[in-house]
This record gives C-alpha cells, sequence and structure tokens, in this order.
C-alpha cells in the first residue's frame, strides 16, 4: 500500500513544478550571477525574478527586503545577533518558552554570553499573557523574536499586535514564519514585522534555501561578510537553482493558499474527529480555535509517542512525536511541558501535518489505523487495565523514579 | 528515527510475556521520570527453590523500552533468583543485539526492574543508587550526571582527563563543549577547586619530573606493565575487549588488543590512556604499541 506523508511539518516533498525550475539551474545556466557574461547574467534575470515571486507571497513592500540564506537557522542567527550587534546599548532579548530550537538554543547561549532573555510563558493551550508582553518592553529590549506559529501544535501567535506593540516602543520584532509561509495570508507591508525567517522545504522548495525579510530601513549587521551577494548582507555565491526553485513554490503555495484554508483544513479536521471520537482519554494540544490548518496534534495518555510512531510506520504512515525517545533528548518536548501537559500524556503526543497532497482516501485509512495501535499499546502499559485506565494511574503505578 | 537491531524490533512488534502476572509474589516497579519511561515486572517465584517460574511485564515507554522489558522476562524464567541477579543491563542489550547510545537507559531501567522485583519478593527495600543525566557522550553512551561525579570525584580540569577517566569526548569529539560547560559548573560550584588542588590531587605531577632513584630490573619493570595492564582491562572487558602483554623492547612496550578492542576506531586512544598510565607508573618514557607494530625477526 502506498507510504501516507503526515509530517509536512517537519518538511515537505518538492513539488514537481519546482524540480522542473531548478534543473536548468544546475546545467545550462550554471554561471555565476556575479559575472558579466551571459552565463551569468541569464541567473541574474532568474534571481530577480525568484526574489519577487517571494515578496509576492510574503507582502513585502520593496524586493530588496528579501535576503537569501542556507535555511531557517541561519535567517533566525542573523536576526537576532544582527539586532544586539546593532544596537550594542541594549543588552535583552525577548521571546517565547515555546520558539524552535533555532531560537531557544541560540538564545541560551547568549545568556552564557552576558545577554538578558526573557521566555515568555504560554498557557495551557499554549496562548502568551499580552500583559506580561507589554510589562517586558523596555528600553534596553534589543529585539522580539516570537514564532508566527508553532511547529509542534500550529498555534498561531498574534504576530502583528506584539509587533505594533513593539514598534510603540521602538523595538525591533523579528518572526519565525518558517511554519506559518504559505500556510496562511501574510501580508508584511501593512505589518510592524522588522525581520521574518522563511525555509523553503517546509512549503515544497528543497532543503537548504532559506529567506530573511528585512523591512527597508531596519539597522543591520551581517553574519556572514564576504562578497556583495544580497547587497553585502550575506556573503556566498548565490544557491542559485534552490533559489528560483524557492520562487517557483512561493508562486505555487499563493496559488493554493485558499485551497490550503479550506479542504486541507477540512481533512485535518475530519481526522481529528475521527480519531478523537474513537479514542478515549485523548485530546487535541494547542489552541484549536487558533492554529494552522495542516496541524493536528493529539496526546495519547498513558502510552509513549515512540512506540506509536514505530506501529503506525508499521502500516505506512509517517508522523512524528513530542515524545523524549524520539528526539535523542530525555525530555519529552518543551513546548507540550510549556503547555503543562502530563508527562503521561506529553510522551504520547503525535504530530499529524497534512499538506496539499493528502488526499480523503488516506485521511480515512489514518482514522481506521490509529484506533487498534493505541489499544495494542495500552494493553502494554502499567497506568491501564483491561477497563480502561487504572483508578487513579498515577497511584495504581508509582514507580521508583532514577 | 534510530537504528534498532531486528531483535529490537520483533521484541517489540511481538512482546513476550506482557501483561499483568496474577499470581505474581515479586514486583518491581522503576522508571525514570525525565525519560518518561516506566516498567513493571512482575515475578513468579517458587520458594522452595527461588527458581523464576514465570515473569511479566508492563511498560509505558519507547520501543526499545518495550523490547528491553521483553527480553529481560525471556532471560530470566527459569533461572534462580542469584542466577538473575547477575544478569547486567550490557547482557540485556546483548540479548537484542545492542541498542543505540542513547537507548542503553532502557536496558539499565530492565536491571533496576529485575533488582527491585527480587528485593520485593525477599521482602527487602530497594533503592535506586544511579541518577541518570542527560546524554553527552554518545559515543560511549556516558551522561551528564557519571562527568560531573567523576570530575568531582578526581579534582579533573580539562577535557583530555575526563576522556581519560569516562570515555567521555573519546569518539567524535562533538560533546566537548558540553564537557567544557560541566567542568565549568563544578568549578564555579566549587571554588578553589582546580586552582589549589592539582599538586595534592594529582600525585602524578610531583613525581614524574623525579627520575627513579634506582634504575628498575627488567623483572620489576615487566611486573609494573603488567600491573598497569590489569588495572585497566576490566574497563576493556566492559566493552567486550581485552588487553595482553606482548612483549617489551626497550621502551616499547608491545601489547595484543583483543576482542572488541581490535580494530576498534578507539585504538589509538585506548593504547594512548594506557601509555599515559605506563609512563606514569615507571617514571619514564614509553611507548605502547599495538603487537602488530613489532618488527619481525629476521
Amino acid at each position: 500500500m502506498k507510504p501516507i506523508y503526515l509530517d509536512n511539518n517537519a518538511t515537505t516533498r518538492v513539488d514537481p513544478a519546482v524540480v522542473d525550475a531548478m534543473l536548468p539551474f544546475f546545467t545550462e545556466h550554471f554561471g555565476n550571477a556575479s559575472s558579466i557574461h551571459a552565463f551569468g547574467s541569464e541567473v541574474g534575470k532568474a534571481l530577480k525574478k525568484a526574489r519577487s515571486q517571494v515578496q509576492a507571497l510574503l507582502g513585502a513592500e520593496h524586493d530588496s527586503e528579501i535576503i537569501f540564506t542556507s535555511c531557517g537557522t541561519e535567517s533566525d542567527s542573523t536576526a537576532i545577533l544582527s539586532a544586539l550587534k546593532a544596537q550594542p546599548d541594549r543588552n535583552t532579548v525577548i521571546t517565547t518558552n515555546v520558539e524552535h530550537p533555532a531560537i531557544l538554543t541560540l538564545c541560551d547561549w547568549l545568556e552564557k554570553e552576558g545577554y538578558i532573555v526573557h521566555k515568555l510563558k504560554v498557557d495551557k493551550k499554549g496562548r502568551i499573557d499580552m500583559d506580561e508582553y507589554k510589562s517586558l518592553l523596555h528600553d534596553r529590549v534589543a529585539i522580539v523574536s516570537a514564532m508566527w506559529a508553532n511547529n509542534e501544535t500550529g498555534t498561531i501567535f498574534p504576530v502583528v499586535e506584539m509587533a505594533e506593540l513593539a514598534a510603540a516602543k521602538g523595538i525591533m520584532f523579528h518572526t519565525d514564519a518558517v511554519q506559518a509561509v504559505g500556510k496562511i495570508p501574510i501580508d508584511l507591508k501593512n505589518t510592524k514585522i522588522d525581520m521574518l525567517s522563511l525555509s523553503g522545504h517546509k512549503l515544497h522548495a528543497p532543503k537548504g534555501i532559506g529567506v530573511l525579510y528585512l523591512r527597508r530601513g531596519c539597522r543591520f549587521r551581517p553574519l556572514l561578510r564576504g562578497g556583495h551577494q544580497e547587497r553585502g548582507r550575506r556573503a556566498g555565491t548565490e544557491n542559485s537553482a534552490s533559489i528560483v526553485g524557492l520562487g517557483m513554490a512561493c508562486e505555487l503555495a499563493m496559488q493554493k493558499m485558499e485551497f490550503e484554508n479550506t479542504e486541507v483544513r477540512r481533512l485535518r479536521d475530519k481526522l481529528e474527529k475521527g480519531i478523537l471520537n474513537q479514542i478515549t482519554h485523548c485530546f487535541a494540544t494547542g489552541d484549536v480555535s487558533n492554529r494552522l490548518p495542516n496541524t493536528s496534534n493529539i496526546a495519547f495518555e498513558y502510552i509513549e509517542g515512540e512506540g506509536i510512531l514505530m506501529l503506525l510506520n508499521k502500516v505506512g504512515i509517517a508522523g512524528s512525536s513530542g515524545s523524549a525517545c524520539t528526539s535523542g533528548s530525555l525530555e519529552p518536548s518543551h513546548v507540550m511541558r510549556a503547555m503543562g501537559i502530563p508527562y503521561t500524556a506529553a510522551h504520547g503526543t503525535i504530530r499529524f501535518s497534512l499538506s496539499v497532497y493528502n488526499t480523503e482516501e488516506e485521511i480515512d485509512r489514518v482514522i481506521a489505523a490509529v484506533p487498534p495501535i493505541v489499544a495494542q499499546l495500552r494493553k502494554l502499559s502499567p497506568y491501564w487495565t483491561d477497563k480502561g485506565p487504572a483508578t487513579n494511574p498515577e497511584a495504581a503505578f508509582a514507580p521508583t523514579y532514577a | 528515527m534510530w537504528e534498532y537491531s531486528d531483535k529490537v524490533r520483533e521484541h517489540f512488534f511481538q512482546p513476550r510475556n506482557s501483561g499483568p502476572l496474577e499470581d505474581a509474589n515479586g514486583i518491581g516497579d522503576v522508571g525514570s521520570i525525565q525519560c518518561g519511561d516506566a516498567l513493571r515486572l512482575m515475578l513468579k517465584v517458587e520458594p522452595e527453590t527461588d527458581v523464576i517460574l514465570d515473569a511479566h511485564f508492563q511498560t509505558f515507554g519507547c520501543g526499545s523500552a518495550i523490547a528491553s522489558s521483553s527480553a529481560l522476562t525471556e532471560m530470566v524464567k527459569g533461572k534462580t533468583l542469584d542466577e538473575a541477579l547477575t544478569i547486567s543491563n550490557q547482557d540485556i542489550a546483548d540479548f537484542l543485539d545492542g541498542l543505540p547510545p542513547e537507548k542503553m537507559h532502557c536496558s539499565v531501567m530492565g536491571r533496576e526492574a529485575l533488582q527491585a522485583a527480587i528485593a520485593n519478593y525477599r521482602g527487602e527495600v530497594w533503592s535506586d543508587d544511579h541518577e541518570e543525566g542527560a546524554l553527552i557522550c554518545k559515543c560511549f553512551a556516558i551522561d551528564a550526571v557519571m562527568i560531573e561525579d567523576v570530575i568531582k570525584a578526581n579534582g579533573l580540569n580539562t577535557v583530555e582527563e575526563v576522556t581519560f577517566y569516562t570515555k567521555a569526548g573519546g569518539g567524535c569529539a562533538a560533546c566537548h563543549e558540553g564537557i567544557e560547560e560541566i567542568l565549568a559548573k563544578v568549578k564555579s560550584d566549587n571554588p578553589g577547586m582546580g586552582e589549589t588542588s592539582p599538586p595534592a590531587a594529582c600525585p602524578a605531577t610531583p613525581e614524574a619530573p623525579k627520575p627513579p632513584t634506582k634504575k628498575l630490573s627488567i623483572v620489576e619493570k615487566i611486573a609494573k606493565i603488567q600491573a598497569v595492564l590489569e588495572s585497566v582491562r576490566p574497563m576493556l572487558q566492559r566493552d567486550h575487549g581485552d588487553v595482553e602483554l606482548a612483549d617489551v623492547q626497550g621502551k616499547k612496550i608491545y601489547v595484543h588488543l583483543k576482542g572488541a578492542c581490535s580494530g576498534c576506531m578507539m585504538e589509538a586512544a585506548t593504547l594512548g590512556g594506557i601509555q599515559q598510565k605506563m609512563i606514569e607508573t615507571l617514571g619514564e618514557l614509553v611507548q605502547v604499541l599495538p603487537s602488530s607494530h613489532m618488527p619481525v625477526e629476521a
């Protein structure tokens, strides 16, 4: 049976039209965009077109606000380090405790380097407290960095409003929009967002290409210095084939935006309902009324995610988990912990993330496959009896913890 | 995803002896809260003979935790309690044709559950003496708590010393920053450590420059060499390796590396460690080489 891919927040398949657009740039148009000869100028034109395609998807005012980078992580690091370098009198970063490691690990390191980092807490649904946020905006803050949408739950942060509040206090605002771009409409020219990160491979472009949007007039210091590429803001020969691919992917995403927010959303809702209705002791995590149209994150209580994934994989279904054991760390997902999800549920969270390629038939198959898998694992669980969860599970099984 | 052996997959997909055991008379509940793995091992022991007649498990945990639990129940059945207690976590991992380093704690949990269940049967209270921290060295599965303990116990100051004592950092070297952070943390928790202690805590430093008052006889020298090798053998044997003295030719000590040590990518580090100990013990500069480097007799 054909495998079903429901892990599109991890990465996506490159759209065949994107591949077609890219291929000539490996062989025919291999030139360096900086060269004067015809080999180079063809590439230069293609980069210009790609830049305008990205600009259109982001609703940026100028195409020169688009800086091509190697990935979302590079864009994130560039944005935050630039804000600190360009404003040496400001030593504080405000972020949230559910960011991607591309932000959190960088911020942990900045703390070791002597900077002050405030991580906004979230409530049970993964929402920040805007009053707490407002109280932290002061003149030593160099930058606020908040994700547009959470990669695990799809929960959307009010970044447009947050950027307004930051701008009113003269503070730069960056958003890691890696999960949001291409899935929900974005119109940067009508916001106060100064910087935005996106990653190609989350929207059917290849891996190894990203973008930092940098609002015109925003003070900036490059991460990579060298050649004059990207107007000296990101040195290094342009990854022309991937840039062309990303441009095409952005154009396709524009065309499919409506479909994503109607049909993909309908399939996601069907999947989630189908699972929740059949299985007891499970729930959707995050802010279900305000999240990406493609993401459903379900916590299955009293079992552990890796086992679920292995059994799903056996029947050809690909998802991902917030359990500790799938990440190589010992802790379950920091996002689940930040929302106060108990350990017995946090370890059993499964994320299903759809794309425009998923079909109704696939969703029906997944709805049928999940219940027996959960039942099989619960039979092995010390928190579970044949009559359902042990009465007062925490007391029924209280192991000696190492 | 992890690279699990076929045996791990098999025990996960078709676990043996899962579910409650009604007439169990020894039950061990253990787990690791950080890692979210927890295991209940149930034993049915024949009181007259101490033989484990049946064993069942219930596990909340990942694929390898379930496979380790399943393997454990198969391994202990038919054994006496004393025989069962000789099962090490490495034995459980070996039974499953190995576990990824990040997953070795699953086998540790299995062994702890066994100890706890037997203690429960004997009416004793089992307490866990082992704390598990974040995995630092993925090549040798060494966690932060272990590294910190060894740093404190031995007054270590450098990554090289930590590698020498724990093996952590001796493989791909990607964890050196992590080890440096633990060193810095221990130092800041114990101000003064490291600055004042080396002369006292590290006898090798004051002794090494002093040449031995009397030159060692060849017999004395070989006895010392053998003693050094004996001291490192348990460490190597733990990883299914071993070492033996092949020959001593002047300042060159040739050794046979056996078992897992032969052909190991860490061969150079192992020999380097042994050489360091030899130099400290003999008080002279020597070189430790694999026996394959021995000059062939003309």
